[in-house]
């Protein structure tokens, strides 16, 4: 899809704000589900249910008193938090929303999507550091040795897509889930082993429970954003939202047949022949968006469920279990692949 | 058009940052302008249409080996050289016009003698620059180097936990 | 009085000098963190030589508390980290000093009451029932049946109570919230049932010298009662989550490991000491009120490690339901209180309705119960959080002429220095809920 630059920026924008929007949806969520856990309501004083919840939050964010420890280092402690929201909400312009919508097709999108993961880490590390704390240091540190380790065993799962699509680019990785009957197609039945991983990894690399140790209240008493208030630390917020939804997108793209509607492929060409392709991809952005919010949901649900891991538990989940898992794994589905493609299948 | 504005801008972004690096008197903004620098020349890959390069630049440099870099500087808890003051803003001057005047100089002998190298077409640019032609480079013309770089990294990885290691006994 | 126009410095010292204490007790913290023998510098250098050079300084020393969420209260730990590892603490309490000991000097023994409450605010049943218990020895006191009965069923729902509160905030401090809302949801029964039964929620004093306040209501026994048959299936549903979890298996095992050998020395006591195999419990082995005619287990585990003492507690807490069981199967009937002018105090109609429980009531407020001059006395009695003891020293007058209280919080923090070294930060908050201090009974 050609779209003049005026119009992809209009997008662009839309969508900005969309998940800017949806953070708020997404905290409002997580106070409600987390209510229901632990058998209390939740928020329902402001407005309907509670859900101008929020959009309180943020106002009240906004007035309070910016704080910075008089030792921070002033650039790099007001850099920090704008580098976490401008990276997560760079990730939606490669994520293909609906047969033939996106943003930026490039060639090279799953790469542009692990970029931009990694590139992250960047955010927490330096507010750690820049915070002039020595809890605000720890969870820096412990932030940048967890994303490290992750990265690795998230880059395996991911690669592990990429042989079976081959190709590197997110239109194409969902398409080749097409192939399949109904939902056959979907990567999490032709590689369950890398969907787990890549599940697995986009917790700990998001920061939430169980992996949640760069933050732990408890030990670090807020980790990274122990020194930053009001909006500063309000975007903090906003990343880490943001963050998880946009997680849930790519696991949905990767492995849950992206905007593939299930069973898509019995019926779609009813949509075509009959001249209703675009209907069919305002259904397909509502799948995606249902897939996309039961991950949240699971994000949402583990956090308040299970405790916290420990550094050294961290570490040998993700180097002495994941890394070989996810290595071996590649092997396996390489060989597959090849057998296939032997095989003429 | 673009390309070429495009190229001026990240090519001046690219040499402060270098610059800013060896200037920086705290261990950890000289790492933050490398960063910078990656990342300007990433995108100097892409106005070439090396996407896959461009991108491997950011996640393996930026991504992971700066991320590291930070990690240690941070750990060691380095403290911040003291302030030069006695900076000669004339030599330094001096230096930049006299290596403009060599670099000018070196490029017209080059020309002279025709040893620069041509700029690719356009076409091929695109091509070169694909994933899928990059890895059959790599794969079948440049597979034993590339096995063996790949070994070499091990050794390395192999050795650097050896010397962790002995710290600890 | 101080004219108008003085400063209010404290004399001697100048303005703005007034905390230069402070400075002082800091240094001698850090002097303490330096030169204390650690068992890990002797397994990092072998020979006992002088600390290795750290010219990269990857050493660093943390503050943790007196305001963090993880030190339940007012502790404060000063650790020096070598990474994320322990390598030193030292604890430093006393933020939360009221003298309470002092104060019991200038109260009658009934007066003294509500203090206790305030010391290990979490069961301030068991502490009225030690202060009693205590006074009543010292003076010779016979308490109703009755009385010991209620008490018995009261002191079980205080330690339930006190472990829920222990289970919530030692998960929460792991990371998972909901279980600490979920506990609270059970303490929030145990404090209505503390509502009808004393009419208070939280510092109940309901406990007198030489009986009770109140006899418990019908709708009282009621409430025990159901929270008796509902908390057990609560309780499963809570064993069922976390005895099988993996991430809260993983980051209690093998933490905080003490030998039987090593609880004793360092005066571990409650559950923290049956954690490590040592089956020593109170009401076993001094039994008080009527804890020899019931029938119960002491929970024991040989680990010694927090998860041992995680399981000792879970069970505790099912073996008061056992106990607040038999209690309610076995309560007689009777008065709740001594019928002694000179022991207790005498019942509402009297005071109303005749002239000599006016004056007994009267004279039982202003003087209390006098034991005779030179008596002491010390009795103990196995609280949550272990052996609560207060030793009492009488001149003859109303009040007591000294207080000793031996408080299990604090003894058990004596441990926790020596369980913090060489453990990771995480493990801290671990170790910290695992000993459960209460600060307000440590530092009394």
């Amino acid at each position: 899809m050609d779209l003049p630059l005026w119009a992809t920026g209009l997008i662009g924008f839309l969508i900005i704000n969309a998940m800017l929007v949806s953070a708020s949806v997404l905290v409002y969520a997580e106070r409600k589900v987390s209510g229901y856990i632990q058998n209390r309501p939740g928020p329902n004083r402001v407005g309907p249910f509670g859900f101008l919840q929020p959009f309180a939050d943020v106002v009240k964010l906004i007035m309070k008193e910016d704080i910075a420890p008089r030792a921070a280092s002033p650039f790099i402690h007001s850099l920090a938090p704008v580098l976490m929201v401008i990276i997560a909400m760079t990730v939606p312009a490669v994520i293909p929303f609906a047969r033939g919508f996106v943003i930026a097709d490039l060639d090279v999108s799953v790469l542009v999507v692990l970029a931009l993961t990694s590139v992250s880490v960047y955010g927490v590390t330096l507010a750690g550091w820049s915070s002039n704390s020595k809890y605000s240091l720890l969870g820096g540190l412990r932030s940048s040795a967890q994303m490290i380790s992750y990265e690795l065993s998230m880059g395996l799962a991911v690669v592990s897509v990429v042989l079976i699509a081959g190709s590197l680019s997110l239109v194409d990785i969902v398409e080749d889930q097409a192939s399949g009957w109904a939902i056959l197609g979907w990567n999490v039945i032709r590689n369950p082993v890398g969907a787990m991983l890549f599940i697995i990894t986009a917790f700990a690399e998001t920061n939430r429970a169980p992996f949640d140790l760069p933050e732990a209240e408890q030990e670090l008493v807020g980790g990274y954003h122990t020194e930053y208030s009001g909006m500063k630390f309000g975007m903090f917020f906003l990343a880490e939202y943001v963050n998880f939804f946009i997680a849930s997108f790519i696991i949905v793209t990767l492995f849950f047949g992206g905007y593939l509607i299930p069973f898509e492929p019995l019926f779609a060409h009813v949509f075509y022949d009959n001249g209703l392709g675009w209907l069919l991809g305002v259904l397909q952005f509502f799948a995606l968006l249902a897939k996309t919010a039961f991950f949240a949901f699971l994000f949402i649900w583990v956090r308040w469920t299970l405790p916290r891991f420990k550094y050294n538990q961290l570490m040998t989940i993700g180097w002495k279990y994941l890394l070989p898992i996810g290595i071996v794994n590649a092997l396996v589905i390489a060989l597959g692949v090849a057998v296939f493609e032997a095989l003429g299948l | 058009m673009v390309a070429q504005l495009l190229f001026f801008l990240l090519a001046i972004v690219a040499i402060a940052a270098a610059l800013g690096m060896l200037i920086a008197r705290n261990p950890v903004n000289s790492a933050l302008w490398l960063v910078l620098n990656l990342f300007c020349i990433a995108g100097l890959y892409l106005t070439l249409n090396a996407q896959f390069i461009g991108i491997i630049q950011i996640l393996v440099y930026a991504g992971a080996i700066m991320v590291l870099f930070l990690f240690v500087i941070m750990l060691l808890n380095l403290a911040e050289l003291p302030r030069r003051e006695d900076i000669d803003w004339k030599r330094g001057a001096a230096f930049i016009l006299g290596m403009g005047v060599l670099a000018q100089l070196v490029y017209i002998v080059a020309m002279s003698f025709d040893v620069l190298p041509h700029p690719p077409a356009a076409q091929e640019a695109v091509a070169t620059g694909s994933a899928q032609v990059l890895a059959r480079a790599l794969f079948t013309e440049y597979a034993l180097p590339f096995e063996v770089i790949g070994l070499l990294l091990l050794v390395a990885t192999i050795g650097a936990v050896m010397l962790a290691k002995r710290r600890f006994v | 009085m101080s004219t108008p126009g003085t400063s209010y410095a404290i004399p001697g010292t100048e303005a703005g000098n007034v905390f230069r204490f402070w400075p002082r007790h800091n240094e001698a913290l850090y002097k303490r963190l330096e030169s204390k023998h650690a068992w890990l510098e002797a397994r990092h250098h072998g020979d006992g030589g002088p600390a290795e050079a750290d010219p990269l300084e990857h050493e660093m020393v943390l503050n943790i508390g007196p305001q963090h969420p993880a030190t339940h209260g007012v502790l404060r730990v000063v650790v020096k980290l070598d990474g994320e590892m322990i390598e030193r603490a030292v604890l430093d309490i006393g933020y939360l000093h009221r003298g309470i000991e002092k104060l019991a000097e200038h109260k009658t023994y009934q007066e003294f009451m509500p203090y206790t409450d305030r010391m290990d605010y979490l069961s301030p049943y068991s502490n009225n029932v030690a202060w009693c218990l205590a006074v009543e020895k010292l003076v010779g006191i016979e308490v109703p049946e009755r009385a010991q009965w209620i008490r018995m069923i009261m002191c079980e729902l205080a330690r339930i109570s006190s472990h829920l509160l222990w289970m919530g905030v030692g998960l929460m401090d792991a990371g998972a919230v909901s279980v600490f809302l979920w506990a609270f949801q059970m303490r929030e029964e145990i404090y209505s049932i503390f509502d009808e039964v004393a009419g208070a929620r939280f510092t109940v004093s309901h406990s007198r010298i030489g009986g009770l306040a109140t006899d418990i209501t019908p709708e009282g026994l009621r409430r025990i009662r159901k929270f008796v048959d509902e908390f057990p299936e609560v309780h499963a549903g809570w064993v069922k989550l976390l005895n099988r979890n993996r991430i809260w298996i993983d980051r209690n095992v093998g933490v905080g490991l003490l030998t039987a050998e090593e609880a004793v020395e360092l005066g571990m006591t409650g559950p923290n000491l049956r954690g490590s195999g040592v089956a020593h419990d109170i009401r076993r082995f001094e039994p008080y009120l009527k804890y020899e005619d019931v029938d119960f287990n002491i929970p024991i585990r040989t680990e010694g490690d927090s998860l041992a003492r995680y399981f000792v507690r879970m069970e505790e807490m099912m073996e008061s339901i056992k106990i607040i069981r038999q209690c309610l199967d076995r309560l007689p009937e009777g008065p709740i209180r001594a019928d002694n002018a000179k022991w207790a105090y005498p019942s509402k109609e009297e005071v109303y309705y005749s002239m000599e429980g006016m004056i007994h009531d009267f004279m039982y407020t202003d003087t209390g119960v006098c034991p005779p001059r030179g008596a002491h006395a010390y009795h103990a009695i196995e609280s949550p959080k272990g052996e609560l003891g207060f030793y009492l020293t009488s001149d003859g007058t109303g009040n007591p002429w000294r207080v000793r209280i031996n408080a299990p919080s604090f003894t058990n923090l004596q441990g926790l220095e020596y369980m913090l070294e060489g453990a990771l930060i995480a493990d801290m908050v671990i170790l910290i809920g695992t000993v459960d201090p209460v600060m307000g009974e440590s530092d009394k």
